[in-house]
C-alpha cells in the first residue's frame, strides 16, 4: 500500500516536472526579446545574426530544441549559461544554498514572531492586548515584502547603521568553505566571525520576507488556539489547576498547530518565490537575484534551469508538509 | 554534534555582536582600499565573448582587470595601450602595430606579440562567439616580427583602431586561456590590467588587488571592492551609510541631495550615451511635415531642466559634443508654431491630429517613460496624438532587428568610440539590424562612408549626412546623458566621457 502510494506520488511528480519543463521552455521562447538580438553589435549583418543563432542552437525548430534540451536534462546536463558561460547546473547549485539559508531564516523569524504573537493574543483574548496583536499583524500583512525591505534599509542601514545593506558576507572576509551554506557550515566549524557576518547581512532580507508570514501565522494560530481553548480537554486542564499560559502551551498548542502547519508549508514555498525581489533589493547572491539577471539578459538555458529547480523545491516542500501532516494528525495516520 | 560551553558562548557572542556592529562609515574599507557600489553584476570574465562583452556598463570593470589594444582617455581621445604604435599602410592594404615591451600578465608571465595575434585571431574566429567578429575578421594573415605585427586588410574598416579601444578590444592571455579553457577562465581570469582579481563572489562582489607589475600608472588603492548593488535605492543607502565609498547611476534627485551632504561629493559630466526617438519609415512618418513637426514641437531644454534636473545636453543630431563628427553649427530649433504650420500643410491640427504609436522603456534609462509622456503632451498641443506603448528593452532589440518598431520608438544609443560610423552610421544605415529608417537615399549616402579611406573626407561626409538627416527629420535626437557619480569627499574621481567609472581613476583627494 505504502509502496503503491509512493510510486503514484513519484510518477505524478515526474509528470508535473515534465509539464513545468514544457511550459517554461515554450514560455521563455515566445516571450518578447531574444538573447541574440540583445548581443547584436552595431553593424552586424544578417550573416552575423545567423552565425550567432547557430552558435547557441537557436537555428533549430522549437521542437528540436526542446528534445535536445530534454535529452540533455535527463543526463543532468541543463546546458550552458549564455551570459555566464558556465554549466547551468553548477550555477544554480552554487546559488541554491544562499536562497535556502535566507528562506529558512525567514521561516524561523516568522515562526518565532508569529507563534509568540499568537500565544500572546490567545492568552489575553478579548482584551486590549489582543487588539494590539490584530492591529500589528494587519499592518504587517498589508505591507509587501519589498517595502518592508526598504523600510528596514532606512532604519537599520541608514538611520541606525548596524546591519549590512547588501551582499551575503563581508567582502573583505576570506571565505574558504566546502559548501555554500555559509551560515550552517560556519556554525558547524565554530567560525563565529563568519556566522556573525552572514547574520548581519541576512537579517534584514530575512525580516522583510518573514514579517508578512509571521503575521499570517499569528492570525491563523491565534484563531485556532482560541477555538481549542473552549474545548473540554482544555477546561479539564484548568480544573486541574494549571495556569492559562501552561494550558495554552502544553495542551492547546499542539492541536491548534495543525492547520498552521499546512499554511506554513504552502507559504514557505511562496516565500522562496518571494526571495526574487528581496534578494535583488539587498543584492543578496541567491537564486532569485540570478533569475532576474537571467531574465534581463534572456539567458534561456539559465531561466529554464532556475524555474525547474524552483519547481522541484515546491514539490519537495509540499511532499514534506503532506508527510509531516500525516505523522502529526492521528486521523490521517489511521486512515 | 554536541555543543560545548565554549561553542555556546561563541554563538552567543556572534548573535550579540549583531547589536554592536560598527555602523556607518567604518564599514567601508580603510585608507588602502575603497568600496564601490556598482549597478550591474559581472556575469562573465571573458570580455571578448557573449552578451557581457558588449554590455557598455561592464567595460569599466573589465578595464580594471584587462588592457585594450588601444587606450582611451577621459575625453574619448585615444592613446597607447598594449599597442604603442599602430596605423594603416599608405595604400590601406596593410596595418601595422607595435606591442609594448615589459608588460606582465597577472600570473607573472610576459605579455608577448603572440598574445596579441592570438587575441585578434580568436576574435575573428566565428566559433568563439565574439559579437564583434565582423570587425575583427576584416584583417588576416597576421605576421609577427619582434615586437612588430603586420596584417593584411581583407576589407577596409576605417575605424578598426577605434574598435581596438571599444567593445571586445581586449588582449587575452593565450597560454593561460589554452591551459584552462573557457570555463576555467571564468573561474580563474588572468589579465594585464592595473588590478588583479583577489576574490569573486558571483552576483555579490569582486575584490580586486593592485597589480604590482602594472606597466602604467600604479593605482592608488591597494584593494578595490566592487559590490553589485542593482537597486538604485540600495546604492544610495550604501553611500549614505558609508558602507560604500563610491556609487553611480542613481536618480538625479538623489544626486542633488547627496552632494549637499558634508561627507559626499559628486560629478555628473555628459557622457557618450544619447537619448533619441527612432522614426520608422511607415504610416504617417512617411510624411516629412509630420516628422519635422514632431521634432520642432519638443522642448528639449525644458525636459532636461524639469525631468533630469539640468543634467543633460540637448542634441540636434546623433553626434554629441566630443564625437569626431560633431558639428556645433547644426541646430534644430524648438518652434511649436512652425510645427503647427507644418502639420496644417498636411491637413492636421489639434482637432484633427496626426496619430501614431510611440514605444518606450520604463526605468531602463533615467526618466525614459516620463520624458516620452512629456513629449506626447508637447505633441498634443501642436496636433499630434501619440499612443504610448511600454516595452522591455529586450523587446526593443528584437523588434528593431526585425524592423518592426512602431512609427516612433525611444532608445538610448551609446557610442564611446565617438566615431560617427558607430552612431549615425549604423543607427541610420538601412541594412544594419540597428537602423530603423531604411530609405535608399540614406543608404546611398552612408554606405560609401563605411569604407572611405580619406579620414577627413569620411568625417565631413558624416557631418553632411547628419545635416541631411536633420533636415529630413529621419530621427529625433533628444539629449546627451550625464552620469551621476557620488563619492566620499576624501576621494577624487576622474570622470570619463565614455561613462566608465574606472577604479584606477579614483584617488585620494588632495
Amino acid at each position: 500500500m505504502i509502496i503503491r502510494s509512493f510510486l503514484a506520488r513519484f510518477f505524478s511528480t515526474l509528470v508535473t516536472l515534465f509539464g513545468v519543463a514544457v511550459v517554461v521552455f515554450v514560455l521563455v521562447r515566445i516571450a518578447p526579446g531574444n538573447p541574440i538580438a540583445m548581443m547584436l553589435p552595431p553593424g552586424a549583418t544578417e550573416e552575423d545574426v545567423a552565425r550567432l543563432r547557430a552558435l547557441y542552437g537557436f537555428d533549430k525548430t522549437l521542437i528540436e530544441q526542446f528534445f535536445v534540451w530534454l535529452g540533455n536534462v535527463i543526463y543532468g546536463d541543463f546546458g550552458t549559461s549564455i551570459t555566464m558561460r558556465l554549466p547551468v547546473s553548477e550555477l544554480v547549485l552554487q546559488r541554491l544554498p544562499a536562497t535556502l539559508e535566507l528562506s529558512i531564516m525567514a521561516l524561523v523569524i516568522a515562526l518565532v514572531l508569529g507563534g509568540s504573537l499568537a500565544v500572546f493574543g490567545a492568552r489575553f483574548r478579548g482584551r486590549a492586548q489582543e487588539v494590539g496583536v490584530d492591529i500589528s499583524t494587519g499592518a504587517a500583512l498589508s505591507v509587501p515584502d519589498f517595502l518592508w525591505g526598504l523600510l528596514l534599509i532606512l532604519a537599520f542601514g541608514v538611520a541606525w547603521p548596524v546591519l549590512h545593506i547588501s551582499g551575503r558576507v563581508d567582502p573583505h572576509m576570506d571565505v574558504d568553505l566546502t559548501t555554500n551554506f555559509y551560515f550552517f557550515e560556519g556554525l558547524l566549524l565554530g567560525d563565529f566571525a563568519l556566522v556573525s557576518s552572514v547574520l548581519s547581512h541576512m537579517l534584514m532580507p530575512a525580516l522583510a520576507l518573514g514579517l508578512p508570514l509571521a503575521a499570517m501565522i499569528a492570525q491563523l494560530l491565534k484563531q485556532s488556539l482560541k477555538e481549542q481553548l473552549d474545548q473540554d480537554y482544555v477546561n479539564l486542564a484548568r480544573v486541574r489547576g494549571h495556569g492559562e499560559t501552561h494550558v495554552i502551551l502544553s495542551e492547546a498548542l499542539r492541536n491548534a498547530a495543525l492547520p498552521t502547519l499546512t499554511l506554513i508549508g504552502v507559504q514557505f514555498a511562496f516565500l522562496i518565490g518571494g526571495t526574487v525581489i528581496v534578494e535583488r533589493l539587498f543584492a543578496y547572491e541567491g537564486l532569485g537575484n540570478m533569475a532576474i539577471d537571467a531574465v534581463i539578459n534572456r539567458d534561456l538555458p539559465l531561466i529554464q534551469g532556475i524555474v525547474l529547480l524552483f519547481a522541484v523545491l515546491f514539490i519537495a516542500i509540499n511532499l514534506t508538509v503532506d508527510l509531516t501532516y500525516s505523522l502529526l494528525n492521528p486521523k490521517l495516520r489511521h486512515d | 554534534m554536541s555543543i560545548s560551553r565554549r561553542n555556546f558562548l561563541g554563538a552567543s557572542a556572534a548573535f550579540a555582536s549583531l547589536a554592536t556592529l560598527p555602523g556607518g562609515h567604518v564599514l567601508a574599507q580603510g585608507a588602502r582600499g575603497i568600496t564601490i557600489a556598482y549597478n550591474i553584476p559581472v556575469l562573465s570574465w571573458d570580455p571578448t565573448t557573449g552578451p557581457a562583452a558588449v554590455n557598455p556598463v561592464l567595460q569599466a570593470i573589465y578595464l580594471a582587470v584587462f588592457d585594450r589594444y588601444v587606450d582611451q582617455k577621459p575625453d574619448l581621445s585615444f592613446g597607447p595601450g598594449i599597442l604603442t604604435d599602430w596605423g594603416f599602410s599608405e595604400d590601406k592594404s596593410k596595418i601595422h602595430m607595435t606591442v609594448r615591451e615589459g608588460v606582465k600578465w597577472h600570473d607573472g608571465s610576459d605579455l608577448t606579440p603572440e598574445d596579441v595575434v592570438w587575441s585578434l585571431e580568436r576574435a575573428a574566429n566565428p566559433e568563439t562567439g565574439n559579437p564583434i567578429q565582423f570587425v575583427w575578421s576584416k584583417i588576416g594573415n597576421i605576421v609577427v616580427a619582434g615586437q612588430n605585427i603586420t596584417a593584411d586588410v581583407l576589407e577596409f574598416e576605417p575605424a578598426i583602431f577605434k574598435w581596438m579601444a571599444f567593445l571586445t578590444g581586449f588582449v587575452m592571455p593565450k597560454a593561460h586561456y589554452e591551459k584552462v579553457g573557457a570555463a576555467g577562465f571564468e573561474k580563474a581570469p588572468v589579465g594585464s590590467g592595473p588590478y588583479m582579481i583577489d576574490q569573486f563572489e558571483p552576483g555579490a562582489f569582486v575584490r580586486l588587488k593592485a597589480n604590482p607589475n602594472y606597466w602604467g600608472r600604479a593605482p592608488e588603492f591597494e584593494t578595490v571592492t566592487i559590490k553589485f548593488v542593482t537597486d538604485a535605492a540600495s546604492r544610495v543607502a550604501e553611500v549614505v551609510s558609508g558602507s560604500s565609498d563610491v556609487t553611480l547611476n542613481i536618480p538625479y534627485e538623489d544626486y542633488n541631495r547627496l552632494i549637499k551632504t558634508e561627507h559626499l561629493s559628486g560629478t555628473a559630466v555628459p557622457i557618450s550615451d544619447i537619448g533619441m526617438i527612432f522614426l520608422n519609415d511607415i504610416d504617417v512618418m512617411k510624411d516629412k511635415n509630420v516628422r519635422l513637426a514632431a521634432h520642432h514641437a519638443i522642448h528639449k531644454e525644458l525636459i532636461i531642466d524639469r525631468l533630469l534636473k539640468g543634467y543633460g545636453v540637448p542634441l540636434s543630431t546623433l553626434d554629441a559634443p566630443g564625437y569626431a563628427a560633431f558639428d556645433p553649427s547644426l541646430k534644430f530649433e524648438y518652434d511649436p508654431e512652425k510645427a503647427m504650420e507644418l502639420l496644417a500643410a498636411s491637413g492636421y491640427s489639434p482637432s484633427n491630429p496626426a496619430k501614431f504609436k510611440i514605444q518606450t522603456t520604463r526605468g531602463f534609462k533615467p526618466k525614459d517613460f516620463e520624458m516620452i509622456q512629456a513629449i506626447v503632451g508637447m505633441w498634443r498641443k501642436v496636433g499630434i496624438e501619440a499612443e504610448i506603448e511600454v516595452y522591455e528593452i529586450a523587446k526593443h532589440y528584437e523588434l528593431r532587428a526585425a524592423d518592426q518598431l512602431a512609427p516612433a520608438a525611444f532608445y538610448n544609443w551609446g557610442n564611446s568610440t565617438g566615431d560617427p560610423s558607430t552612431s549615425t552610421g549604423f543607427a541610420m544605415f538601412g541594412p544594419s539590424p540597428h537602423s530603423v529608417w531604411d530609405t535608399p537615399d540614406l543608404i546611398e549616402k552612408i554606405g560609401p562612408l563605411f569604407s572611405e579611406p580619406d579620414e577627413e573626407k569620411r568625417i565631413q561626409g558624416y557631418k553632411d549626412v547628419s545635416k541631411y538627416i536633420m533636415e529630413e527629420a529621419y530621427v529625433i535626437p533628444l539629449l546627451q546623458y550625464a552620469m551621476p557619480v557620488v563619492y566620499s569627499s576624501s576621494l577624487e574621481i576622474t570622470p570619463y566621457s565614455s561613462g566608465d567609472l574606472l577604479p584606477q581613476a579614483i584617488r585620494s583627494a588632495s
